[in-house]
């Protein structure tokens, strides 16, 4: 049995929340591709041991483990997709942009917005082609505005540092977008009704009058396959104008169902 | 998909203010329970609905198989939520509720409104003086929701209930535990409190998740910065670390009026950063 093979065996085989987490951080830790469908699985199995595991060892991985990660979003379990939506965040890989994007500003769970969001200022945007950079970074900005005003406190949060991030990247290649940043964050700081939130912004503005000025990031040459793979996310880019974003968590609409059924006493 | 129009059938009656009170005081149970709930959900208050949910805390048509008052907890939640002091001599009075989970929802409820009055009956109930209350009807089969009022008790700023609470940092069920150095934490002047905050830190490694959630849940409600690493390496769900993390910042924030950012508060953000 190969060390790959042997380091699987054991994740299938672990019989306790932590033999499975410590069997996934072995795994995780070979960096190994042949690791990355099995730590892919490890994000469904509600373990957050397991999952912190897989998704540093995803990251390290890097762009390997963008297709299958784009391929097996699970649809059905939102903790894995959120888990799953870090990695993406954590890889920055271009071809993660629209499901960043949808994911920000479409997902009905909270912590799928949260670590979209934080996402959407952590793409390499070194690794776009330099004809598409431009329409990649607007949407980006669209979608950051737009979930800075989500209903959850932490998804704001979120919002607030990819905003950051974006505002660091383009402030000398677009200059014209520096003020809708600043006039979001100058309206925040003041307004937002959670003080966490405020706070974050304050140190978002803080932290772009110290940086600007002193670093641009170095360029470096993306691989072939993205360029590749980078035309069907521009197409995805144009399809996902259509998606809607569902009613928000603490909207009473939600709740119609409920009032149906809460005779029942399974239901408490 | 796009959003449904709404239709005028029964199940939409709670989309109103005025429909969840008429719900409230009618007839059919699951409507009144569903009503009071929402009232606290969506924070209406209006004089009328608290007047309402008050008048709840005395009804006897809403039972369960095992004698609960299903729609007495609700509206107890609920008023604690609404903020209106006129809530709170009901509210006192449901501590001697039999039913386990109305005491227990009376006591987080005048823990959320400030209620200072309450505190000699709720030092009562810590005590089990009070007849006619049954214990929990799950197990470990609590004499009182201990942790409810153990955390009602810190809130309040009780300092006299001080040597009552401490035996029961040996209570047999942790969650209590937790909810006795929570409230000596902020019933002991600082460093003191300290060995409090501490034992909840130390409560984040232990081997149970549900454990591991409740100790996060009690950090970030005393706010200890001291556990802000602890926190941020505690084997749980990020979202619940989040929200123990925003205990610390905020914290840290009101020693701060003006958004100066201490350098705790930054700390804070580094780690929840990392957390998104």
């Amino acid at each position: 049995m190969s060390d790959l093979q042997a380091l699987i065996a054991a994740v299938d085989a672990a019989d306790s929340a932590t033999k499975l987490s410590d069997a996934v951080q072995q795994l995780a830790e070979s960096h190994l591709e042949g690791a990355i469908p099995t730590l892919i699985a490890a994000l469904s199995y509600n373990n957050p041991g397991a999952a912190v595991a897989a998704v540093d060892g995803l990251i390290y991985l890097g762009e390997p483990s963008v297709p299958s990660l784009l391929d097996q979003l699970d649809q059905h379990n939102y903790t894995a997709r959120a888990w799953a939506i870090r990695a993406l965040a954590g890889i920055g890989d271009p071809r993660g942009l629209t499901t960043l994007l949808g994911a920000a500003t479409a997902d009905f769970a909270l912590s799928v917005r949260r670590a979209a969001a934080r996402g959407l200022g952590t793409l390499k945007w070194h690794q776009f082609p330099s004809e598409d950079l431009e329409i990649a970074q607007a949407e980006c900005l669209d979608a950051l505005l737009f979930v800075c005003e989500d209903d959850e406190w932490i998804v704001r949060y979120a919002a607030v540092t990819g905003l950051q991030s974006l505002a660091t990247a383009i402030w000398y290649s677009q200059p014209d977008w520096r003020s809708p940043i600043l006039a979001k964050f100058e309206q925040m700081v003041s307004l937002d009704p959670i003080l966490a939130v405020r706070a974050r912004v304050r140190w978002a503005q803080q932290q772009l009058q110290q940086e600007i000025g002193i670093t641009i990031p170095a360029v470096a040459t993306p691989s072939s396959e993205i360029f590749t793979d980078w035309h069907a996310t521009l197409e995805n880019l144009y399809h996902r104008k259509s998606q809607e974003r569902p009613l928000p968590e603490g909207d009473p609409r939600r709740f119609r169902g409920l009032a149906a059924t809460i005779g029942s006493p399974a239901n408490d | 998909m796009p959003e449904q129009p709404f239709d005028n059938s029964e199940t939409n009656d709670s989309l109103t203010v005025e429909q969840a009170i008429v719900n409230l005081q009618g007839e059919d149970l699951g409507l009144r329970i569903y009503a009071a709930w929402w009232l606290g959900r969506f924070r209406v208050d209006e004089p009328l609905a608290v007047d309402v949910l008050i008048k709840a805390l005395d009804d006897e048509a809403d039972r369960t198989e095992a004698g609960g008052y299903p729609l007495r907890r609700n509206a107890a939640r609920a008023l604690g939520k609404l903020g209106d002091q006129r809530a709170v001599p009901a509210l006192v009075r449901s501590l001697s509720c039999s039913d386990f989970y109305v005491r227990e929802a009376a006591a987080q409820a005048l823990d959320m409104l400030g209620a200072t009055s309450s505190i000699s009956v709720l030092i009562d109930l810590l005590q089990d003086q009070i007849p006619g209350t049954l214990p929990a009807p799950e197990p470990p089969n609590l004499a009182q929701p201990f942790d409810a009022i153990l955390e009602a008790l810190g809130a309040l700023q009780a300092t006299e209930a001080v040597p009552l609470i401490h035996p029961f940092l040996q209570h047999p069920v942790p969650r209590v535990q937790y909810a006795a150095a929570r409230a000596l934490y902020q019933l002991t002047p600082a460093p003191a409190a300290n060995q409090y905050g501490d034992r909840l830190i130390e409560a984040l490694s232990g081997p149970d998740l549900q454990l591991r959630r409740s100790a996060l849940s009690d950090l970030g409600a005393i706010g200890y910065l001291a556990a802000a690493e602890p926190i941020a390496e505690t084997l749980a769900e990020n979202s619940l670390k989040l929200i123990a993390l925003k205990g610390l910042l905020e914290t840290q924030l009101k020693q701060s009026p003006d958004l100066e950012l201490p350098e705790g508060a930054v700390r804070v953000m580094q780690l929840m950063d990392e957390l998104l």
